[in-house]
């Protein structure tokens, strides 16, 4: 038996799931900003005045490490400028006047796929990302050269987030896609072994995925215990298959790929259909939501819109959030577009947007105790206190992956992911200074 | 819409507080509290009174000094308070009391910067430094007889010949010592209560009063059998009292499970050697100060071993 990774327990409130997405119809504009991946923006290949249609490209990977956009409405291209992003940062979007058809590109054609380089190709050319939250571009991580170097691949439906239900929806109601896109991934990628991790809370989705494994002996279910946060790609690959990716490896170091269930489905359905990534099953959920659902929407809808379509609020929404309460970024306002990976927005009525007060610090060590990387935030806020960056190194705030165990469970309520993403920053200041400094 | 609140994840925290942990303190040490009273009469809950008045009123005349926010709600003062009337015999005038609560506040916590900042536990120094202040009534150990007058009687660690306790009224609390500290079976149920709540940890009382037994098994005085003297030994003095409730504070022990198991292990050690080889018949309050000292140290000796890290 290996030694358990700690967590905490969050309350679920997967309200949704048991409700299949429900399609949106087009909204009157879209807004599909550039940086929707991990890497370089994508660089847009329309103008002002351009007519497209669903599924055309709109914009050009800007590198190796990028992907491609497509419309995800069909209308008029009415601007290409700046935006501002939910980080703050100011980035290119296109905006698409709909005319409300959702009239299909004739671009869209299934791939012909016949090997793994027509396989990458395709991938890449579909503009998947990873759809699970972090948006890695899909195509590069498996674009692995040598396929023998993937020994597992592991396919992510653990998730951990309180609220949401699309992934679950996805294995119950997509199934069958779930199974192509392991075909694929043992047709292409020569994959032996493939391993579904689902958390226990969701008895259905497992049974499902089971009825797969049994048909395929490739496929094994791991039902992971209901301890957030089991969807982390670290935790996931140890609960899952027992390895423990290295500081600075990726899980292709250790053997491993992993993909969410979602962006899975997502190229199996590329494959049979050609037509790209313009659409996502997300769940809209809390307390200010006056009918939570999951919803099939086109990517760049604003927040607004689909709020709209799911009943407006109930109460007065206090704090928007992309994705689930442990990770999700809070938005300044309801305009944010829907992204590629975006799984959720939830509206948050006052009782659940305002945060305690921080209190001083009483060296609990509960931050140690439920960290699941085993890290020590009490010492990394008073090492940024104190500018102890040998500390901050010594002790490894560079591996902190801020799933928001140790503030949610910290009695003084100490705003410690806030702290740790702040000396992880600073942390790599001082190491890039004192490298330049030994050239 | 109006402004939308901004922040940075998580966007969900656990049903806790610093309060909530206190209150859970508190509650913990209502048994003992209650047979406090029982034991020595109402005079002990006089010396409670006094003490948790005097910390709470402490603690919140520095924060208006020191123009600082009133931080009495926490309810850390009051903890202190019971544990340091707990740390007193029962006979202790009440300025006395005063003057140790005053200490324990503003000398201990407050002046190093109030809550989580102070390197030593409030309760134990303050009760230090009465035993030096007033060595005499600090020493001077009564318990009320048949006709509830208070009279002197030796203390178990010291009795000899018909005045020494059996294991049960040891258990039980009908011996003589400080107010707070000789009902082990009301600190021992307070001590589950916490850990059942998620308090505490069992590592510190358990290393803390297991290795005060074990060292006790190797020098069984003649005409005794070992494991009565060694129960003898954990169920005398403050070490219930300490190894529970005093030795656990987050603030001044390690905060790594490893360093709890050294932080005890130290405990139990310098206990058994003062109580073995020292002139004073009791040592839980100095070694819980001497592992306070080290405690920093010991966090950092046993520092976590982060998952996947390079070396």
């Amino acid at each position: 038996m290996l030694p358990k990774l700690n967590g905490v327990i969050v309350p679920h409130r997967k309200n949704t799931a048991a409700m299949p997405a429900v399609k949106m119809p087009a909204p009157k504009s879209v807004t599909i900003p550039m940086n929707m991946h991990i890497g370089a923006p994508s660089v847009p290949c329309v103008k002002v005045g351009d007519e497209v249609k669903v599924g055309q490209l709109i914009a050009e990977a800007g590198g190796f490490v990028s992907a491609p956009v497509h419309a995800s409405v069909s209308g008029k291209v009415t601007a290409v400028g700046p935006m501002l992003a939910s980080n703050g940062s100011q980035v290119t979007a296109i905006t698409i006047e709909s005319d409300g058809e959702m009239t299909v590109s004739e671009t869209c054609v299934a791939p012909a796929i016949s090997d793994y380089d027509s396989f990458i190709a395709a991938v890449r050319a579909s503009g998947a990302v990873g759809l699970g939250g972090a948006g890695f571009p899909t195509a590069v991580k498996l674009d692995v050269k040598d396929t023998s170097r993937i020994q597992e691949v592991v396919i992510n439906g653990a998730e951990c987030e309180p609220y949401i239900t699309a992934d679950t929806r996805t294995m119950i109601d997509d199934a069958d896609l779930v199974k192509e896109g392991v075909e694929l991934l043992k047709k292409y990628l020569n994959v032996q072994k493939v391993v579904i991790g689902i958390e226990k809370n969701k008895p259905e989705a497992i049974a499902k995925m089971n009825e797969l494994a049994r048909e395929d002996s490739t496929i094994s279910v791991k039902a992971l215990p209901s301890v957030y946060p089991q969807g982390g790609e670290k935790v996931l690959i140890y609960n899952c298959v027992g390895k423990i990716v290295p500081e600075g490896k990726l899980p292709i170091d250790v053997g491993v790929v992993v993909m969410n269930c979602t962006t899975l489905t997502f190229l199996a359905k590329y494959a049979k259909t050609g037509v790209p990534l313009t659409e996502k099953m997300m769940t809209v959920d809390g307390s200010a939501v006056a009918n939570p659902q999951n919803v099939i929407v086109p990517i760049g809808t604003s927040m607004q819109d689909v709020f709209d379509f799911c009943g407006g609020f109930k109460a007065e929404p206090k704090k928007l959030l992309y994705g689930g309460p442990m990770m999700g970024i809070a938005v300044p306002d309801s305009t944010a577009p829907i992204l590629k990976n975006t799984n959720a927005i939830l509206a948050l009525a006052a009782k659940d947007a305002v945060l305690p007060e921080p209190t001083p610090c009483i060296r609990c060590g509960k931050c140690i105790d439920t960290c699941p990387l085993k890290l020590m935030p009490v010492e990394y806020a008073r090492a940024l206190a104190t500018g102890d960056m040998e500390l901050l190194e010594k002790r490894k705030v560079n591996l902190c992956m801020e799933c928001g165990c140790c503030s949610f469970v910290c009695p003084a309520r100490r705003p410690l992911v806030e702290n740790n993403k702040l000396a992880k920053a600073e942390l790599r200041k001082y190491q890039a200074e004192k490298n330049g400094g030994n050239k | 819409m109006d402004k939308l609140i901004l922040s940075v994840s998580p966007h969900l925290r656990a049903k806790t507080n610093t309060t909530i942990v206190m209150l859970d303190v508190v509650i913990a040490l209502m048994p003992a509290l209650v047979m406090s009273a029982v034991v020595f009469g109402l005079r002990a809950l006089l010396l409670v009174a006094v003490c948790v008045a005097t910390s709470v009123l402490a603690e919140f005349l520095f924060g208006l000094l020191c123009k600082k926010p009133c931080t009495v709600g926490d309810l850390s003062a009051v903890v202190t308070g019971i544990l340091l009337a707990f740390n007193l015999p029962v006979g202790v005038p009440v300025w006395q009391a005063v003057i140790g609560s005053i200490v324990a506040i503003i000398v201990v916590k407050q002046l190093f910067g109030g809550l989580g900042m102070n390197f030593a536990n409030p309760a134990i120094v303050g009760r230090i430094f009465m035993f030096l202040a007033f060595s005499g009534t600090m020493s001077n150990y009564q318990i009320p007889n048949d006709a509830g007058e208070l009279v002197a009687t030796a203390t178990p660690l010291v009795a000899t010949g018909d005045e020494v306790p059996t294991l049960l009224n040891l258990f039980l609390g009908n011996n003589n010592g400080c107010i707070g500290e000789t009902c082990a079976v009301a600190l021992i149920a307070g001590g589950i209560y916490l850990m059942v709540r998620k308090v505490i940890s069992f590592h510190i009382p358990v290393v803390f009063i297991g290795t005060v037994f074990v060292l006790s098994l190797l020098v069984v005085p003649e005409g005794q059998t070992a494991i009565n003297y060694a129960l003898y030994q954990i169920l005398s003095g403050g070490l219930m009292l300490g190894a529970i409730f005093m030795a656990t504070d987050y603030v001044t022990s390690p905060y790594t499970k490893w360093g709890k198991v050294i932080f005890a292990l130290g405990c139990g050690l310098i206990t058994f050697a003062i109580r073995q080889w020292g002139s004073y018949p009791e040592g839980v309050s100095f070694s819980i100060l001497f592992m306070n000292i080290l405690t920093p140290y010991i966090n950092n000796w046993t520092a976590t071993k982060p998952f996947g890290g390079a070396k």
